[in-house]
């Protein structure tokens, strides 16, 4: 009840308008500036990167391929260079058409994201970091990676072998929908 | 006429009536005495800050926090711009400096019980000054732009893409978007000049604030316990008997700190600027990342550990470590402070040193790491070689093409450690002596039983190869030596 609470002032209604003015200051203020931290969250577009003929990689054989990745900013410079193994796999016949099959490989090893390296020597990928070690279909073959490589998204167009742009593949983001 | 001058000041700041009081403020006669060394490396730490922020304003005014051009800037300032080596050298060697200062000063507060009551608080503060020492040291790797910050940007973000549930949101975050470019760099750096700067000297002023209310603590003595109803009665009559800061005790704290100094200032003039290393081109493939030194102990204890507790590790427990180091003034609040009545915490203090550096010794060899060219680099010793048959030949032949050498070392005669090849699995060069010929084939067909750290060669080496290479590896044994034989074969005549 009312009876003991003094009537609003001139004072008290400015207070309260004070109050009104700063939270909505900060609150219009926080908005935009969080909205802008993690505006990074946003997920880019797919792009197709064209890697050359198809033709041009030899059949049984694991190349690797670098290239300009289009994920980047104008300045990275070197460091937008991405590699990619390529592994040609021959002809497989899909609804009754042969057609090319590739197998296309994130350079990154998926224990840690070392850079791992194709010998085809011994037919395996080594990564130099801790020893993880993978056959030429991507599988894990030993060492600590929880997983085999992580497959690119590829396809053929016009005799061409384009891929989607890989981001840096992690274990619960990898490029393939399939967590392939 | 100078006096007039800083009169004039003085009259309008007053500094001398609001700091002179804090200067000469009394502190336990003992912390003036000998025993006052001790208290030294607190204020070292905060001299190499200092020496941090000047150097790193230096750099700042060429340094380009740009992905196509921070190596290059670098490499200016190394070669061309002038003492530009002579700065980027203080740099690195002051805040390994100050790394290490604020470890000794964690040490030394730790000995001797100045955590206690009252001093929690400072105690806690001063924990967030030491993590963020070392979230500057981290961040001042990457600025550094060369392959081991590239890469090393690459392996927190997988470690951060294993948080469950928000991994992807974490690594996006760290990377300031989907791949490791100039948006890294600049987060980082604005991480490393700005925020993290910022929340240091923050830090350090509720650290200095909290040392002057609480007064600085008395050394310890046997006996004398801490008992939070006594403790402030007690230490107003250790005052009494006082001397002033302005004095030998300051006197001390300028001495280690210049001391601090002239040894930074040596080691970076005698040893130069560390880096950077091979340029930060993610195409070449071989990159081997390496943290700075103050985190080759979570190195090497991540890469020792068993694959299957690594996500626990990396995520949980430096949680648990941290939440543990916050704690130690809430576990053990009172009682004695001497170190020679609190066994635990010298042996805590010495098993821990201890465990650090064995860790550090062992991220800084890196033996699982395989090397990735000994298959080519390093030949097969020649006494090894001499005197084997063809086939053995032929097997040797094999074992380099395939390259085994990467984690195998093979020991000769004149053959230094450097080339003995990898150290990622054991060392063959008796390997005739422990696993019979059939037991050979069947490691390096199968791989580790049951999966493991050796991958299953049977489908990468041919019948006829898999043959010879097994005729060579049995007979690496010293010469004279019989071939290992299986339990239930008979014995050789």
């Amino acid at each position: 009840m009312s009876e003991s609470t003094p009537p609003p002032t001139r004072r008290s209604f400015f207070a309260i308008i004070t109050y009104l003015m700063g939270a909505a200051a900060a609150v219009f203020t926080a908005i935009p500036f969080l909205g802008y931290l993690f505006g990074a969250l946003r997920k880019p577009e797919a792009q197709w990167v064209d890697l050359g003929a198809a033709a041009g990689f030899p059949v049984g054989e694991t190349r690797l391929v670098t290239f300009d990745n289009p994920i980047r900013e104008p300045w990275d410079g070197m460091t937008a260079q991405t590699g990619v193994h390529v592994r040609n796999k021959g002809e497989r016949i899909v609804d009754g058409v042969s057609k090319p099959d590739f197998d296309v490989f994130a350079i990154n090893c998926t224990h840690l994201g070392c850079p791992v390296t194709w010998f085809p020597q011994s037919g395996l990928f080594m990564c130099p970091c801790h020893g993880g070690v993978y056959y030429e279909n991507g599988d894990h073959a030993s060492g600590p990676p929880p997983r085999g490589l992580y497959h690119c998204v590829w396809q053929i167009e016009e005799g061409n072998l384009r891929i989607q742009a890989p981001h840096l593949p992690t274990l619960q983001d990898t490029l393939t929908k399939k967590d392939a | 006429m100078w006096k007039a001058l800083l009169l004039w000041f003085d009259s309008r700041l007053r500094f001398t009536e609001t700091v002179m009081p804090m200067v000469k403020h009394p502190i336990p006669a003992g912390a003036a005495g000998p025993m006052g060394w001790w208290y030294v490396f607190g204020s070292a730490s905060m001299t190499l800050l200092i020496l941090q922020i000047v150097t790193g304003i230096g750099l700042a005014l060429v340094y380009v926090p740009s992905a196509d051009m921070a190596y290059e800037s670098l490499e200016y300032l190394n070669y061309q711009a002038p003492l530009g080596w002579f700065l980027r050298s203080l740099h690195y060697w002051s805040g390994s400096a100050m790394t290490l200062m604020v470890a000794i000063h964690m040490t030394q507060v730790f000995l001797h019980g100045s955590y206690k009551y009252p001093r929690e608080l400072t105690w806690m503060v001063g924990v967030v000054l030491f993590l963020l020492t070392l979230g500057m040291m981290f961040s001042g790797q990457v600025l550094r732009w060369d392959t081991d910050a590239y890469w090393g940007v690459g392996v927190g973000a997988s470690m951060a893409g294993r948080v469950p549930g928000v991994g992807p949101q974490v690594v996006h975050l760290l990377l300031g978007g989907p791949v490791i470019g100039g948006d890294t760099l600049s987060r980082f750096f604005a991480l490393h000049v700005f925020v993290i700067p910022a929340l240091l000297l923050g830090a350090l002023a509720v650290h200095l604030w909290l040392v002057l209310k609480c007064g600085i603590s008395a050394p310890p003595a046997p006996g004398q316990v801490v008992d939070p109803k006594t403790y402030h009665a007690e230490y107003e009559k250790e005052l009494e008997k006082g001397e002033p800061f302005l004095g030998p005790a300051m006197m001390k704290d300028a001495f280690f700190s210049a001391l601090t100094v002239l040894v930074v200032l040596f080691l970076a003039a005698y040893v130069g600027p560390k880096g950077p290393s091979a340029p930060p081109d993610p195409s070449l493939a071989g990159a081997n990342p390496r943290p700075d030194w103050p985190f080759l102990w979570l190195f090497g204890l991540l890469s020792l550990s068993p694959p299957s507790m690594e996500t626990f590790i990396i995520l949980v427990f430096p949680v648990v470590l941290i939440l543990a180091l916050f704690a130690v003034p809430l576990v053990s609040r009172r009682g004695e402070r001497a170190p020679s009545r609190r066994p635990v915490a010298v042996l805590a203090v010495i098993v821990i040193w201890t465990i650090l550096s064995v860790l550090s010794y062992e991220g800084y060899t890196s033996p699982w790491s395989p090397i990735m060219d000994a298959w080519s680099k390093d030949p097969v010793p020649t006494n090894i070689i001499k005197g084997s048959s063809p086939r053995e030949l032929q097997g040797a032949l094999v074992f380099q093409n395939k390259n085994c050498r990467n984690c195998h070392a093979l020991h000769g005669e004149g053959v230094t450690p450097g080339e003995r090849g990898g150290t990622r699995g054991p060392d063959l060069t008796n390997v005739g002596l422990r696993l019979t010929r059939n037991q050979l084939i069947d490691q390096v067909s199968n791989g580790t039983p049951g999966g493991g750290n050796m991958p299953a060669y049977g489908k990468q080496v041919r019948p006829a190869e898999m043959a010879v290479l097994a005729d060579f590896l049995s007979n690496l044994r010293p010469p004279g030596t019989d071939p290992a034989i299986a339990a239930g074969d008979p014995p050789k005549n």
